[in-house]
């Protein structure tokens, strides 16, 4: 059922190999400026749940990054599908849909860890190192499983690049703000913390940063994270016959 | 005995329909490939030959109608049913910026075979295809006659019993165009099925042994060569008459001759081809 994902893994591997050195250039300038505006200029003396707000932002950067990197694995299918017409390649090749998903939701997630290691040594330059333990990978890595599952599907679904970029732009970029990436959604208003409790950004965020400052974090996280990922990915393997004419 | 052994047909395709919104790409399309047999799929632009073949590659959903493959429905078992053939597709749909040899590694993996196997493949279809120093190039440099041989070199790796080709000489130079022939007759030689879509009328008259003439989304005509000109006649006459070249077509040249000197116009006499007979049953020139 799953056979030939590996081939698909590989193609996106010999990609990123590549690429690496532009891709962790890339991946470094958002986080820095991140670090330096925020962190280090207007954070300086500004203390959140007891930590320093350099302190309270790289876990939130990290979960943001997990989002952001592994949902950039839409891109790289919507180039091999709309321009390079790579994705033809898989559709006739004897493999399952389940197989095609999870060869690219894996190398979302790879980006995804790659990137989020970038953080980290972004952080220890700022002299800030926490504690990066298995419940920080965890909530991590089914971060990036969810955001990588909905970019393949979305991926599927969208007719142009540019449907791409709206995805991003309503969706994305929002949660990558509102998700408790710069801020404990605490400080908002009741109703949008209700909201906010919807978006998986928001539980991959608590439990990274419950996890990075080594406090136990909660389970329901967790259950929330995994739920959502199972769905995310049956989403993405239900999609793929959509992408046929 | 295997299920696809006491099959006459390698490919059965059975009133096949396709609609795109209200325009009719495909309707009613039926043919069945013999074994070894090369099946040139004639049509202009439009017609409905990359939508067929886009069909029975599983690229695309039709309608309705029946495919099979080597006696197997793409229906009852998709995976074993794309097996069997190979794809060059119209655009050149490789990864430009890995090597010849990891796009066909690519390939290998994708069917399943192993590491050694796709090794030793590659050095034999690369070889065949006079890409052996090419191995460790990007693709990106290779010639756009190169980027082809490449593409056919990916579809047959896996040893597919039948191989559809997509228009694939488009935009390549005469010449190359017909080193690329060789390499399909040889593809024939070793014992795989060929179906071809063209709107070269030389391609198919050179390569096919049996030519479909496609006209807006049906086959109008399906026989070899030979006998599509053939029922047309064997030599023809053209003359300018009113500012448009007319046709007229004889069974001798002596008839041809007879009915050239009462013509006051000039005139060619010259054989029958394939686009006489396309032109005879379609009214339309394949361009």
């Amino acid at each position: 059922m799953i056979r030939g994902w590996s081939a698909v893994y590989f193609r996106e591997m010999l990609i990123l190999r590549r690429r690496l050195f532009r891709l962790i250039s890339a991946w470094s300038v958002s986080p820095l400026l991140y670090l330096i505006a925020f962190g280090y200029a207007m954070g300086k003396g500004i203390s959140i749940q007891g930590h320093t707000y350099i302190e309270f932002l790289i876990p939130g950067l990290a979960a943001m990054s997990s989002m952001t990197q592994s949902f950039a694995i839409g891109s790289e299918i919507n180039i091999a599908r709309f321009y390079w017409h790579i994705f033809e390649e898989f559709q006739a090749a004897p493999i399952s849909n389940t197989a095609y998903v999870l060869g690219e939701v894996l190398a979302g997630m790879t980006r995804a860890l790659l990137a989020g290691c970038v953080i980290l040594v972004l952080g220890a330059l700022f002299d800030v190192v926490l504690s990066y333990g298995p419940s920080f990978w965890l909530a991590f890595l089914l971060n990036s499983l969810i955001f990588s599952s909905l970019a393949v599907g979305l991926a599927m679904l969208i007719k142009s690049h540019a449907d791409q970029a709206m995805v991003t732009s309503f969706v994305i970029t929002p949660m990558a703000f509102l998700g408790g990436t710069f801020f404990p959604i605490e400080h908002l208003p009741h109703w949008a913390q209700i909201i906010l409790c919807w978006l998986p950004l928001t539980h991959a965020a608590n439990a990274i940063r419950a996890s990075s400052f080594n406090e136990a974090p909660q389970f329901s996280n967790y259950l929330i994270l995994v739920s959502l990922g199972i769905l995310a990915f049956v989403f993405a393997v239900m999609t793929v016959n959509r992408a046929r004419d | 005995m295997n299920r696809a052994d006491d099959k006459s047909s390698m490919i059965e395709v059975q009133n096949l329909r396709k609609r795109f919104g209200s325009y009719t790409a495909l309707d009613g399309v039926s043919f069945q490939v013999k074994p070894g047999e090369i099946y040139s799929y004639l049509g202009p632009n439009g017609a409905g030959k990359t939508t067929t073949i886009r069909i029975l590659t599983g690229l695309a959903r039709r309608d309705s109608g029946k495919v099979r493959l080597n006696g197997c429905s793409i229906d009852d078992n998709p995976l074993e049913y794309k097996t069997n053939f190979g794809l060059v597709p119209q655009h050149t749909n490789l990864d430009v910026d890995l090597s010849v040899e990891e796009n066909l590694v690519i390939h290998g993996r994708l069917y399943g075979m192993s590491g050694r196997e796709i090794s030793a493949r590659i050095d034999e279809l690369l070889k065949e295809m006079e890409l052996g120093n090419k191995r460790k190039i990007t693709v990106k440099k290779l010639s756009g006659g190169q980027k082809r041989r490449l593409l056919i070199a990916r579809a047959l790796l896996h040893h597919p019993k039948i191989l559809f080709l997509d228009e694939p000489s488009v935009g390549l130079d005469p010449a190359i165009r017909r080193s690329l022939w060789g390499v399909i007759k040889k593809i024939k030689g070793d014992g795989a099925t060929v179906f071809l879509t063209t709107h070269y009328i030389e391609e198919a008259e050179f390569l096919a042994d049996r030519v479909a003439f496609l006209d807006a989304g049906r086959i109008v005509a399906d026989a070899r060569p030979a006998d599509l000109m053939a029922e047309i006649g064997t030599w023809a006459i053209d003359i300018l008459q009113l500012n448009r070249i007319q046709s007229f077509y004889f069974r001798t040249r002596q008839e041809a001759n007879q009915w050239a000197a009462s013509q006051e116009s000039e005139f060619t006499l010259r054989r029958v081809s394939l686009e006489d007979a396309f032109l005879a049953k379609t009214g339309k020139k394949v361009e």
